[in-house]
């Protein structure tokens, strides 16, 4: 249809153009641009691998990103049916309901390489934000991977595994350890704002409180 | 010039010459009665008779000037201040400028909502569009606004200007070595131009990458003009709620409110001020939806909090029960605030004529609404984190009526939606309640040390 073909060919420029430090799009492109004399069934295979890709870069919001760019009935796409499932899965943490239905569309995600270790990488990603210590069951499920090789992955990121092995400790950051958090831009407040909300503590007082005790071994430096 | 509008159709046609009706005529009437010998009268001296127009006041003294070179001997002053009259005239007021742009991306954005109601055009309104389908294409528009920023070179400006080369922002954009004004603050405001367009295409990173070159923590030229500011921090902030950057958005719209709020009053005669006021309602609205989904009223100053309540308290709350009735306040508050989305390409003629005008709008709408969903159990989860310092998986999970399995998605969901990854690819913590866990003892310990409320 005349209208699809021209939002599409927008489309393709436009979640190009969105995704500037993937340079693994510029490829795509190059066949857009070659092999125009099948433009419907082209664009499609190449939206849908810009998805992929755009999958891929979770934590990101890049697929949010080209989903707004593209028009509503070219979504009603089989494949981009799907792909937009499998996002919603990964978005919302639901791992094993993800790898089974990935599991199911093979055929559509096997055109992009490094795919299934990309989403291990977005999972490991969300469990260190989360835990400081995790059962074993949750990491298999979460990254697809069971037995020996899960046994293989845990060594090769160097945790930690406790007890019959049950237990796996993550590195500790800032996001799942509270003494190793650094204030962000959203929860830091002017120091003249503490010290009124505490008139009876002294300076270091208040930022032993807020900061933590590296912090204050700095201001007791100077 | 005139272009009638009973012939059907019809535009401006550049081609008609009027009737030789020239001011000349009339100045060399009265120079020959009045002024053989002697100068005109001052521009001070006129000035009062036409109500200090700043243009015509400018046109006058470059005649003035003029007569005074033809007719008399102009002094060495007199060819100085000649020289500084013809600086002034090449430069342009910033609000002129700014509403150049601005009208130009108000008639690109009319023309696509026009186009896009097919339902009701004449087999001659087709066949005029099909013909004339460069106009206001979006490539082209886009294109222009590009053109203008790398003719006037603005970004390198802005560039130079960071390390002390030029001065562009300390004079307001004006030009007072010699040049204009006009091509450079023309490029400034055509990237906040591009933002808006790319705002309406759904396009939100794109749109943000154009605004790069100017500072938004600092004032600048697109501060200088009311309307600039506004439309500027009104598209940025939008731009970051798509993204889901909300702590940012709420930052930029906490400021810019706070500084409607106190300078309206000087805006109340100018013609703008109407659409002042319709922005800041907008942006009260677009304030209330993230604050509901990401709730740091630290960052939000008194006077716009107590406005907030007064607009929005009762809707807020509703809104952060996430039932049916909260979803469709989120879909009244985005439907009423959001831009005049638009679908960039031309229809397909040949298609049986419908309406697809709202199609744009009702996409973002739907994908903003899929994300409020997504993120329906975390206010659940944020009303525990409060009265909890911690708490094991199990209780939690038997509290909120789920099972553990489903309780860890959601906690891990939590930490992703609270959790953004900037361009450079670092992770930034946003929650105002945090936690991690520690499953040796299964329990959900409360990042927070201290509650500061």
């Amino acid at each position: 249809m005349g209208r699809e073909q021209s939002q599409m060919s927008y489309t393709v420029e436009q979640l190009v153009a969105v995704n500037p430090y993937n340079p693994d799009i510029l490829p795509d492109l190059q066949n857009y641009v070659n092999e125009q004399f099948e433009p419907e069934r082209m664009n499609t295979q190449i939206v849908a691998r810009i998805l992929i890709k755009a999958l891929m870069a979770m934590p990101a919001p890049d697929f949010s990103l080209c989903l707004f760019l593209i028009p509503e009935r070219v979504q009603m796409d089989e494949q981009f049916k799907t792909l937009i499932v499998l996002s919603h899965y990964l978005e919302t943490a639901k791992f094993r309901q993800f790898w089974d239905e990935a599991a199911k569309n093979r055929h559509i995600l096997e055109v992009v390489p490094g795919f299934e270790q990309a989403i291990q990488e977005y999972a490991v990603h969300v469990l260190s934000l989360t835990y400081q210590k995790v059962p074993r069951s949750v990491v298999a499920e979460a990254i697809n991977i069971e037995g020996v090789s899960l046994d293989k992955f845990i060594e090769q990121h160097g945790w930690i595994v406790e007890g019959k092995g049950e237990l796996v400790t993550l590195p500790r950051n800032e996001f799942n350890n509270p003494e190793l958090r650094r204030t962000s831009s959203a929860n830091s407040i002017p120091l003249d704002r503490i010290t009124r909300i505490y008139p009876l503590l002294d300076l270091s007082s208040a930022l032993h409180i807020l900061f933590g005790e590296y912090l204050v071994d700095i201001v007791k430096a100077h | 010039m005139e272009y009638s509008e009973e012939d059907e159709g019809e535009g401006y046609d550049p081609s008609y010459v009027p009737e030789p009706i020239h001011v000349r005529d009339i100045v060399q009437d009265a120079e020959r009665a009045f002024f053989k010998e002697k100068a005109w009268p001052s521009v001070e001296a006129v000035a009062e008779y036409v109500d200090n127009d700043h243009v015509f006041c400018l046109l006058y003294r470059e005649m003035w000037f003029r007569h005074l070179y033809a007719r008399l001997n102009p002094t060495l002053n007199h060819k100085i201040h000649s020289w500084d009259n013809y600086c002034t005239l090449f430069q342009l007021p910033n609000q002129w400028l700014w509403d150049m742009v601005v009208e130009f991306v108000y008639q690109f954005q009319s023309f696509s909502q026009y186009r896009a109601k097919m339902k009701t055009k004449t087999n001659h309104e087709i066949a005029l569009l099909t013909q004339h389908d460069q106009a206001w294409n979006v490539y082209g528009v886009l294109n222009f606004l590009q053109a203008l920023m790398e003719k006037s070179s603005i970004v390198d400006i802005l560039q130079q200007e960071k390390e002390g080369h030029q001065q562009f922002t300390a004079t307001d954009g004006y030009d007072y070595s010699g040049g204009s004004n006009v091509l450079k603050v023309l490029g400034y405001f055509s990237m906040v131009g591009l933002l808006r367009v790319h705002c309406l295409l759904g396009d939100y990173q794109t749109g943000l990458n154009s605004l790069l070159p100017i500072d938004i923590t600092q004032q600048g030229v697109y501060t200088s003009v009311i309307g600039s500011h506004i439309a500027t921090i009104y598209h940025y902030g939008f731009a970051k709620l798509m993204l889901r950057r909300y702590v940012e958005a709420i930052h930029e719209f906490n400021k810019i409110l706070v500084y409607i709020y106190k300078t309206k009053q000087y805006h109340q005669k100018s013609p703008q001020y109407e659409q002042i006021l319709k922005k800041n309602e907008q942006m009260y609205a677009l304030l209330t939806i993230c604050l509901s989904i990401c709730p740091q009223h630290k960052l939000v100053d008194e006077t716009v909090n107590s406005q907030l309540r007064e607009k929005y308290g009762e809707k807020m709350l509703r809104m952060q029960r996430y039932d049916d009735e909260s979803f469709a306040l989120y879909d009244e508050l985005f439907s009423y605030a959001c831009p005049k989305f638009i679908t960039p390409s031309a229809p397909s003629y040949d298609e049986p004529l419908v309406n697809y005008n709202q199609d744009a709008y009702r996409l973002q709408l739907k994908l903003f609404l899929y994300e409020v969903k997504q993120q329906q159990q975390l206010s659940v989860v944020r009303t525990f984190l409060k009265v909890y310092s911690t708490i094991s998986v199990a209780k939690l999970a038997s509290y909120m009526e789920v099972d553990e399995f489903t309780l860890r998605t959601i906690l891990m969901t939590y930490k992703h939606k609270t959790h953004s990854v900037g361009a450079d690819g670092k992770t930034i913590s946003n929650p105002d309640i945090d936690f991690y866990i520690d499953d040796l003892e299964a329990v959900i310990g409360n990042m927070d040390r201290v509650k500061l409320e």
